[in-house]
């Protein structure tokens, strides 16, 4: 859904990597939310994610959703940063998707997520790539 | 009072094309290319990348060897570039945003052809020493277009460097120490509003324009300040291609070994408002304290911007503290043939 | 709370069914399971659809469908749990029967995905994931199935070899089910060679997009008795529902399906059953690796086992516990909110003893798996004969 208030309204996330570590457990969550998952927690403070970390899993999606054609192949990544994050992005810069396996170093970099045609709002946010 | 570059840092995308391969698909005569230009390959920006990405990342880089420079204390953001992915939104709030320098803070965007980078350089230092802002960003970047076919096709480059200045005697890598620019109204390259490709005067963007305004504005810099091509360590040129930047120089007194560090345009094609601003980040990175350095950038319509930067002892402390200009253009590189090169430069007319 | 028991079924025919529109396809599943449990008249319906709005631009399906039966005035409910909707419309149905408020009721599920063009049921069927922090970044549910099969390959050893028994597996029972949107032969290298669509997931890894509805007339057991009395009593023993995060990036332990489970370890525990007494199980085979995982959550074989087990035909039609006769959603279709209701029709089908060349001999327990998202939600029954 391209709406552009959605999209400035998660910019301090997507743009900044902005997160939030639970005062009662140190869980860091991101996207920050309410209620801790963990431990049920009601406090938090404020945390950025580090941009280095490994791939866990991914795919490479090769029947695109409407709107990443131009993308396709595109690999597709759960990644655990070096404070234990875990996040979904794309892999951009991977010139053969095969090399891919779980543990491969990446590091995050700014990037075009997504855009809304040619004349809509383009997303920016962070992707993978190879470190 | 002093003004200088406090932090620098360029970005590069990986993948490249050769010459070989675009001539291939319109017939051309690649080393006849190869040799009439000096161009050997150039950078392709992904479908993932575009000026502001690049200049996000390019940023970031300077803020690493600015080491502390506080994003909240940057006062103002100037991109330039001919290709800004919004023709109405700035770059410039984007990459604000995305360093963390909102929301106290002013913010344009700049179009000057090639010269649009060096233009963002000259305000954001100007207002430093004008001491209306602490630190000032100044950023040249473009994915920039050729026209299929076209001459430009084989040069048209991806890349973006950013400049923060600032007046704090200890943090300055590399002080300004005069400008100067010569601007006239030269039509030797455009680009009507909604069209998709630029046009130009062939030839006439030769001696007219690119010539008569870069050697007006490097002789008459290096006449204001009082200096000689003798006494500068380092020059770049505009470099829209290999041949041009050599030629001026040496038009101009340079040497060949002051000329080849800035000198990226074989390897890397034009990254037009990025072209000598990457050009003077990889020089930053190897030159040594004490050293002059000529920047004059040229941009269609036409102008041409010039600076004369002297490096300080701080300067060799953070040359390794972000990714370097020469690495980046040399290493880790990924080669697209022409098809994914059309795809990913947005020249396949796809659905609606 | 009493005790609750199936006495009517109905299905359609699964398909691309061009020329039925959603109230029609639902319509006649409801006529026809009204008609096999000898009822004119229901006091609660229920249906399971995912995105009637997203698919045909219709919500307010309560208001709608009670009409086109004809009972406009009946209390209704809409579930949606994702691809669970049909599990949870019946499990709606159970606790409005079971506690008293109503006597018998109208369980349905139904979805009609192919009014719109794939990208845009891509698209709707995306709305199951996180959509902020999944969608987003253009994954797909093929994708997302993808990122679980790979770490199952690389924790335990799953080939990609023994999810494509699955698809073989369940073709073939589809074959035999006359309800089924496909009726064709697949065999492992027609899986494998299938174009890759999510790597490793092939074409044939995945399940369809379906029109389709479902069916059933649940009543207390002692109404079941004065309606339907001279038939096999079939009751719902046990009813289990869990969810699970939304997002894969939370989930605790990603080489297993939590909510799977947890749903099943609540149904086991209402029917005072274990895995090993069910006698045939229809499972949430979206993609071939979700019914292998799903298999060892529900505790019929262990973690890591699922995929030897059905390289040893474990789980086919005459196996030790056969999973899917139906055809799965693999062969059958997917019609997403239909889908929950159609697994329980063929358990109790197989209860009845009436699954022709279906049927698992001496069936009497059955147990069927719906599962919503890429695991985020599961509903799971227990039937059993008398």
């Amino acid at each position: 859904m391209f709406s552009p208030a959605r999209a400035w309204r998660e910019f301090p996330r997507r743009y900044r990597l902005e997160a939030s570590r639970c005062e009662g457990c140190s869980k860091i969550l991101y996207p920050a939310r309410l209620v801790c998952p963990s431990c049920g927690g009601r406090e938090f403070t404020d945390e950025t994610l580090p941009r280095d970390g490994k791939i866990l899993t991914f795919t490479v999606v090769r029947v695109p959703p409407a709107g990443f054609t131009e993308q396709t192949p595109l690999p597709i990544a759960l990644v655990e940063l070096d404070n234990g994050a875990r996040v979904m992005v794309q892999v951009g810069d991977v010139e053969d998707p095969d090399t891919l396996e779980i543990g491969t170093p990446i590091r995050l970099e700014f990037r075009r997520v997504s855009w809304d045609g040619e004349a809509g709002v383009i997303f920016y946010g962070h992707k993978a790539v190879p470190a | 009072m002093s003004v200088g570059i406090v932090g620098y840092g360029a970005f590069i995308p990986r993948r490249r094309i050769k010459v070989e391969e675009i001539a291939k698909v319109w017939g051309a005569d690649a080393p006849s290319y190869k040799r009439g230009l000096q161009l050997n390959e150039k950078s392709v920006p992904g479908a993932d990348e575009d000026t502001i990405t690049m200049s996000v990342e390019a940023t970031r880089n300077a803020l690493s060897r600015s080491r502390g420079v506080d994003p909240a204390d940057i006062g103002c953001v100037y991109v330039g570039s001919e290709s800004h992915p919004y023709a109405v939104k700035p770059s410039g709030t984007i990459v604000a945003e995305a360093i963390g320098a909102v929301p106290e803070i002013h913010i344009a965007d700049l179009e000057f052809a090639c010269k649009a980078g060096t233009e963002g350089l000259f305000l954001a230092q100007s207002l430093v020493k004008a001491g209306d802002v602490t630190y000032g960003l100044g950023i040249g970047a473009d994915t920039s277009q050729g026209a299929p076919g076209d001459a430009l096709e084989y040069s048209a480059a991806a890349g973006a460097a950013a400049f923060i200045f600032g007046a704090d005697e200890d943090r300055i890598l590399a002080e300004v120490v005069d400008t100067y620019s010569w601007t006239t109204d030269t039509p030797d390259f455009w680009r009507r509003e909604y069209m998709h490709y630029p046009r130009h005067g062939s030839r006439f963007t030769g001696e007219p324009a690119y010539f008569r305004h870069s050697m007006s504005s490097a002789s008459g810099m290096m006449k204001k300040a009082g200096l000689e091509p003798g006494d500068f360590a380092y020059a770049v040129f505009h470099q829209p291609n290999g041949k041009f930047p050599m030629r001026v120089g040496k038009m101009l007194g340079f040497t060949e070994d002051q000329l080849k560090t800035g000198w990226l345009s074989p390897w890397l094609g034009n990254t037009y408002s990025g072209a000598s601003p990457v050009g003077l980040t990889a020089i930053l990175d190897v030159a040594a304290p004490g050293d002059l350095i000529l920047l004059t950038s040229f941009g269609s319509g036409a102008g041409s911007d010039s600076f004369v930067f002297r490096t300080t002892d701080k300067l060799p402390e953070v040359q390794e503290l972000a990714p370097q200009t020469r690495p980046q253009l040399d290493e880790n590189k990924i080669y697209v043939d022409y098809g994914t090169y059309a795809k990913l430069r947005g020249k396949i007319r796809m659905a609606e | 709370m009493r005790e609750v028991a199936i006495i009517g079924t109905g299905l359609v025919t699964f398909g691309e069914m061009w020329s039925k529109s959603l109230r029609q396809l639902w319509t006649e599943a409801a006529l026809n399971a009204l008609e096999d449990a000898g009822v004119d008249a229901v006091d609660f319906i229920t249906v399971g659809c995912m995105s009637s709005g997203l698919f045909t631009g219709q919500e307010h399906l309560v208001s709608l469908l009670a009409d086109e039966l004809g009972v406009a005035g009946v209390p209704a409910m809409r579930v949606e749990s994702a691809c669970a909707s049909g599990g949870l419309s019946l499990r709606a149905a159970f606790a409005e029967v079971a506690s008293g408020l109503a006597d018998v009721a109208l369980v349905t599920g139904v979805e009609k995905m192919t009014d719109v063009d794939g990208s845009d049921a891509t698209y709707a069927l995306g709305t199951a994931a996180d959509q902020e922090w999944e969608g987003f970044h253009g994954i797909t549910f093929p994708g997302l199935y993808a990122m679980l099969a790979r770490i199952h390959m690389a924790e335990y050893g799953t080939t990609s070899k023994q999810m494509a028994q699955v698809a073989v597996k369940n073709h073939a029972n589809g074959l035999l089910n006359p309800h089924a949107q496909y009726h064709l032969k697949v065999g492992v290298d027609d899986v494998l060679g299938s174009t890759l669509v999510a790597d490793p997931l092939h074409l044939l890894d995945c399940s369809p997009i379906t029109d389709g509805a479902a069916a059933l007339v649940i009543a207390s057991v002692e109404r079941a008795k004065e309606i339907a009395g001279d038939r096999p009593m079939i009751k719902i023993t046990g009813s289990g529902m869990a969810t699970d995060t939304i997002s894969l990036a939370n989930r605790a332990d990603l080489s297993e399906l939590a909510a799977v489970r947890l749903a099943g370890e609540r149904a086991y525990a209402m029917a005072g059953r274990e895995p090993a007494d069910i006698h045939v199980a229809e499972v949430h085979d979206c993609f071939t690796i979700a019914e292998i995982m799903a298999t060892e959550a529900l505790g019929f074989f262990e973690r890591g086992e699922g995929g030897p087990a059905v390289k040893r035909g474990l789980t086919a039609l005459d196996g030790k516990i056969p999973v899917n006769t139906s055809g799965g959603l693999k062969a059958k279709g997917h019609p997403v909110g239909a889908t929950g209701v159609a697994q329980v029709a063929e358990i109790v089908t197989q209860l009845r003893g009436e699954a022709g060349q279906r049927q698992v001999q001496g069936a009497r327990i059955g147990l069927a798996q719906n599962m919503g998202g890429s695991g985020g939600s599961s509903v799971v029954h227990i039937l059993e004969v008398e």
